[in-house]
C-alpha cells in the first residue's frame, strides 16, 4: 500500500468512528446464501451424473454442444458483457482454435491438445492485434470494425489453399490412441466431461476475474470510459486483457468443436451466424452475469435443434427467423435477459 | 506546483483557450471564474489530459504533462471532477470510490477500507451500498469528489462542485473543501457561486472568451471593472 | 492490360460507387439523426428489390416505373421501424441498439428466404438494356442509368437536407434534440422522417439495380457491409463523406479486382477502411 493517504490526517475524524468501524466490518460481498449453495450442488450433481443416466448418444450430444456454445458465450460475455465492447466478430477466434487443432494434427501429427494450446496463443495474439488499433473506436464504430474483420477472416480462409481452402480439413480418424489424438469413438463420455471441465474452468476464471480489480475496472470502462481514465485506469490495456481472455475461451471452444465433429471448413467455423449466436445466447441468458451465457446456451441450443427437427431442415431459414425475432424482442423488452427476468420476479436488485 | 504556460486550444474557428498562463503554488486554492463559454472546463481538459493543447505547456512539479494520457496524469497526482457528472451508475457508491483507490493497491479488502474512509470524509458512508444511479444531485457531487479524492491526488481540479446543489448544503461543501486543503491538497476550483469563491479562494484567475483577463486576490477581482464587464456587459463596468 | 481495360474498370467502378454512395447516404442520415446504425439497411434494400421483382412479375411493371412505388413502400417500412422498434431503444445502451437492428436484419433476411426461396431471380426484359460504346469502352446501359439515378437521388437528398425547412429541422434535431424540441420541432417525427428518407434512398438504389443485378435473400449483406464501411470511412452523419467514400470504394473494388485478385476485392476494401478509420477515427468528414 502506498504512503498513508492525505485523508488520514484530517482533524475532524475520530480514530474510532463507530459507524466507520461497523462499515469496515461488513464482508466485501455477500457470501452465497444457503439456497445458492444447494442450487449449485444440485446442478453440479445433475451435470456430473447426466451422461450416466441419459446414455443415448443424442442426449449427450445436446449437452456437449451446449458446453461448447456456453464456452464461446462466456468468452463474449467477458469482452462485451463485463467490459462493454460489443464485438460482432467472435467467430474469428473460434475458427483459429478450430483450425489450429485440425491443421496441426492432420498435417504434422501433433496432438490436438497441443494444437488447442497453440490456438489459444495465436488467438490471443490476433486479439491483441485486433484490439490495439480498433479500441480507439467507440460503440458502433468498433462493432462494425469487428464485423468487417470477421468477414476478412472468413474470406482469407476460404482462399487459403494451404489449410484446405473452401473444402476445409477432414481430420484423419485415429482409433488407437484416443487420448493423444483427442478423438473418442467408443463413447461420448470423454467429450462430455472434457467439455464440462473447460466450461467450469472458464466460469471459475470469470468469477475470479470479475471479483478482482480487473473486474471492477472492466465495469467502470463499460459504464464511463472517460471517467475511468481520469481515475487512473489505463483503459486500452484493460480492454486488451478482456479481448485476449475472450479470445482464449472462444478458441478453446473452437478446438473442442473440431475434435468432436472431426471436419471443419471456413463456412462452419468462421461464419457471421456464429458471431450472432454468441451475442444472442448471452443476451438471452443475461449479459454481464456469470450464469447468463450458460443459461442462454442451454436454452438456445435445444431450441435451435427443435426448430431444425420440426421444420425439417429445409435450408435453415426458419430457425434463423426465430433467432432474428428473438434477438429483436429481447432487445426491446428484456435486454437484461432471463436472469434479469428472474431478478425482477424475485424482487432482487440488479446483478452485475 | 503547477505551471500553465501559453495554453491555446482551438476547435475549428473557435478559440476555446487563448494563450493562458498562470501558476499554482502548493497548498493554495486557486479560483477560476468566467462566464459560460469562457473556456474554464476546456482548461481543465487540457491540464488533466483529456484534450491536447494546440500550443503551450503544462508543467506539474517541474515535469511537462504534454502527450500524457489522462490516466497517466492522474497517477502522477492530479485528479479532477467533471461538471457533467459521470458516476458509474450500475455500480455501488462504495465500488465507485474503490475504482480510484485501486491504482494504489490490488487488494479488494484494503481498497474497500480506504473507500469507506473516503466516503466517511465526504459524508456518504450511509449510502455506500446504494447504486450510484439512485443518488440525488448533491450526493452525486459528493460522490464525484470522493472518487477523485480516492486517487490520492496532490492537486485537485474541481469543476463547479456547487452547481445544482441546494443552498443548505453549500456551507457543508465549503467546509469539506477547506478540510481537503487542511489535509495537504492544492486545489483549482471553477466556481460561479461568488459566496463560495470568496470564502475559499486564495487567489483568482478570471477568463473571458478564452483569454485570461485578470488575476489577483478575491477582493481585487471583485472590484475589477473588467470582471464585472465580462459577466454583465459594458453597461455595468 | 490495355488502357481500354483499365479505363473500363475505372468507369464501372465509378458507376457502382455512386450506387454505394446513395446506400451509404441513407445510413448516414439515420446515424446522424440519432446515433443508431441500422444494421438492417441491406435487408431494406433487398426488400425493395424483391418488391420491384414481384411488381414486374405480376403487373409487368418495369423497374423504372416501380421506383415510386418502392420508394413509398420502403418509406413506410422505415417509418414503421422507427415507431415499432427504434422508439423503444433510443435511450438503451449501445449494445441493445446494435442487437435490435441486427436481429431485425436476420429476421428479414431469413423471412425472404422462407417466403421466396434462396433462388436467384432476375428481371429478364427491362426497359433499360444493352450497351453503349464510347471510344472503345463499353458501358452497360442499366449500369449507367442506375448510377445516374442514384446521383440524381443523392442530389435531391442533399438539397432537401440543406435547402428546405424540413431538412433544416432534421439537421437541428440531429445536433441537439432538446433545443430542437424547444423550437417547436417534434424530435419523434423527425426521427421517423429520417428513417423514412434513409430507407427510401436505399429503395431507389435497390430498384435501379434490379435491371441488371441478381435478386436473392442475401443480396443486401454485401451492400450493407460496404455501406457501413463507407459511412464509417466518410464519417457518420456526413452526406459528402458518404459520397466520397462510396465512390472511392467502387473504384477500389473494381481496380482491386482487376489488378490484384477478384476473390480478395472485398478484403482490400475492408483493409483500406481499417487503415483510414484508424488514422482518423471519425472518418474523413465525420463529426462524431
Amino acid at each position: 500500500m502506498a504512503a498513508p493517504g492525505v485523508l488520514t490526517e484530517t482533524p475532524a475524524e475520530t480514530p474510532d468512528d463507530p459507524a466507520l468501524a461497523a462499515a469496515r466490518a461488513e464482508p466485501l460481498r455477500a457470501p452465497p446464501g444457503r439456497a445458492q449453495w444447494i442450487l449449485g450442488g444440485v446442478v453440479g450433481a445433475f451435470l456430473l451424473a447426466y451422461p450416466l443416466v441419459f446414455d443415448q448418444p443424442y442426449q449427450q450430444h445436446v449437452l456437449i454442444m451446449i458446453f461448447i456454445y456456453a464456452l464461446m458465450a462466456q468468452g463474449w460475455n467477458v469482452l462485451a458483457g463485463y467490459c462493454g465492447q460489443i464485438s460482432l466478430g467472435q467467430a474469428v477466434f473460434f475458427g483459429i482454435g478450430a483450425y489450429s487443432a485440425a491443421f496441426l494434427f492432420s498435417n504434422f501429427g501433433i496432438s490436438p491438445w497441443l494444437g488447442m494450446a497453440v490456438g489459444v496463443v495465436v488467438s490471443m495474439v490476433v486479439a491483441l492485434l485486433i484490439g490495439l488499433p480498433t479500441f480507439r473506436l467507440k460503440g458502433h464504430y468498433f462493432a462494425i470494425a469487428t464485423l468487417v474483420i470477421g468477414e476478412i477472416a472468413q474470406t482469407v480462409f476460404i482462399n487459403w489453399e494451404y489449410v484446405g481452402g473452401a473444402t476445409g480439413i477432414w481430420i484423419p480418424i485415429e482409433r488407437e490412441a484416443p487420448w493423444f489424438a483427442f478423438q473418442f469413438h467408443d463413447s461420448k463420455l470423454p467429450y462430455y466431461y472434457i467439455g464440462l471441465g473447460f466450461l467450469v474452468l472458464a466460469s471459475l476464471c470469470v468469477y475470479w476475474l470479475t471479483h478482482s480489480r480487473s473486474g471492477l475496472y472492466f465495469r467502470a470502462i463499460r459504464e464511463e470510459p472517460e471517467a475511468a481514465s481520469s481515475l487512473g485506469i489505463d483503459v486500452t490495456r484493460y480492454k486488451l486483457v478482456a479481448i485476449m481472455v475472450s479470445a482464449a475461451f472462444t478458441s478453446v471452444a473452437g478446438s473442442l468443436f473440431t475434435q468432436y465433429i472431426l471436419v471443419i471448413d471456413p463456412e462452419t467455423v468462421f461464419p457471421l451466424i456464429l458471431s450472432i449466436l454468441v451475442v444472442l445466447m448471452t443476451m438471452l441468458g443475461g449479459v454481464g452475469t456469470l450464469w447468463g451465457p450458460i443459461i442462454g446456451a442451454a436454452v438456445l441450443f435445444p431450441l435451435s435443434e427443435a426448430t431444425r427437427i420440426y421444420f425439417g431442415g429445409s435450408g435453415g431459414a426458419e430457425d434463423l427467423m426465430i433467432y432474428g425475432a428473438l434477438i429483436l424482442l429481447i432487445s426491446i423488452f428484456y435486454p437484461r435477459g432471463l436472469i434479469g427476468l428472474v431478478d425482477k420476479i424475485t424482487g432482487r436488485g440488479s446483478h452485475a | 506546483m503547477l505551471e500553465v504556460a501559453n495554453l491555446t486550444k482551438r476547435f475549428g474557428g473557435l478559440v476555446a483557450n487563448d494563450d493562458i498562463s498562470f501558476d499554482v503554488a502548493e497548498g493554495e486554492i486557486l479560483g477560476l471564474i468566467g462566464p459560460n463559454g469562457a473556456g474554464k472546463s476546456t482548461l481543465f481538459d487540457l491540464i488533466a489530459g483529456s484534450q491536447a493543447p494546440d500550443e503551450g505547456d503544462v508543467r506539474f512539479e517541474g515535469r511537462s504533462l504534454l502527450g500524457l494520457r489522462p490516466d497517466q496524469i492522474n497517477r502522477l497526482g492530479i485528479a479532477r471532477t467533471f461538471q457533467k457528472l459521470k458516476p458509474f451508475e450500475k455500480m455501488t457508491v462504495e465500488e465507485n470510490v474503490m475504482v480510484g483507490i485501486m491504482q494504489h493497491t490490488a487488494n479488494m479488502s484494503k481498497a474497500r477500507d480506504h473507500a469507506l474512509e473516503t466516503l466517511n470524509f465526504v459524508g456518504l458512508l450511509e449510502k455506500r451500498r446504494a447504486h450510484a444511479g439512485t443518488l440525488s444531485t448533491g450526493q452525486r457531487k459528493r460522490l464525484e469528489l470522493a472518487r477523485a479524492m480516492a486517487t490520492r491526488p496532490r492537486l485537485l481540479l474541481l469543476d463547479e462542485v456547487t452547481g445544482g446543489v441546494d443552498q443548505r448544503s453549500i456551507p457543508g461543501l465549503i467546509a469539506l473543501i477547506e478540510r481537503l486543503r487542511g489535509a495537504g491538497l492544492t486545489l483549482i476550483v471553477i466556481e460561479h457561486n461568488m459566496q463560495v469563491l470568496m470564502s475559499l479562494a486564495d487567489r483568482v484567475v478570471a477568463l473571458h472568451l478564452g483569454a485570461k483577463i485578470a488575476q489577483g486576490t478575491p477582493e481585487e477581482i471583485q472590484a475589477d471593472p473588467r470582471i464585472i464587464e465580462s459577466y454583465l456587459g459594458t453597461a455595468y463596468a | 492490360m490495355t488502357t481500354e481495360i483499365i479505363l473500363q474498370t475505372i468507369i464501372s467502378g465509378l458507376l457502382m460507387g455512386f450506387i454505394y454512395a446513395l446506400v451509404a447516404a441513407g445510413l448516414s442520415l439515420i446515424f446522424g439523426l440519432m446515433e443508431i446504425v441500422n444494421f438492417a439497411h441491406g435487408e431494406f434494400m433487398m426488400l425493395s428489390m424483391y418488391a420491384a421483382f414481384w411488381l414486374y412479375t405480376f403487373f409487368g411493371l418495369d423497374p423504372l416505373f416501380a421506383i415510386p412505388v418502392c420508394v413509398a413502400l420502403l418509406f413506410g417500412l422505415g417509418v414503421a421501424t422507427h415507431y415499432g422498434i427504434i422508439r423503444h431503444i433510443l435511450d438503451a445502451p449501445v449494445m441493445v441498439q446494435i442487437t435490435a437492428t441486427f436481429g431485425l436484419a436476420i429476421f428479414l433476411r431469413s423471412l425472404a428466404q422462407f417466403l421466396w426461396s434462396p433462388d436467384f431471380r432476375t428481371i429478364p426484359d427491362p426497359i433499360v438494356a444493352g450497351r453503349i460504346e464510347v471510344m472503345g469502352i463499353f458501358i452497360g446501359v442499366p449500369q449507367l442509368v442506375a448510377s445516374f439515378g442514384c446521383i440524381l437521388a443523392f442530389a435531391f437528398l442533399y438539397l432537401f437536407i440543406n435547402r428546405t425547412e424540413t431538412g433544416m429541422a432534421l439537421q437541428a434535431t440531429a445536433q441537439d434534440r432538446e433545443a430542437a424540441s424547444l423550437m417547436g420541432i417534434q424530435p419523434d417525427r423527425m426521427y421517423a422522417l429520417g428513417w423514412g428518407i434513409g430507407s427510401a434512398c436505399v429503395a431507389v438504389a435497390g430498384v435501379l439495380l434490379t435491371s441488371y443485378y441478381f435478386i436473392f435473400p442475401e443480396v443486401g449483406v454485401i451492400f450493407a457491409l460496404i455501406a457501413y464501411v463507407a459511412v464509417a470511412m466518410g464519417g457518420f452523419g456526413s452526406l459528402i463523406g458518404a459520397l466520397v467514400a462510396g465512390v472511392l470504394i467502387g473504384l477500389v473494388e473494381a481496380l482491386g479486382g482487376l489488378l490484384i485478385d477478384p476473390a480478395y476485392k472485398y478484403v482490400i476494401i475492408f483493409v483500406m477502411y481499417l487503415g483510414i478509420v484508424l488514422v482518423r477515427p471519425k472518418g474523413l468528414f465525420g463529426r462524431y
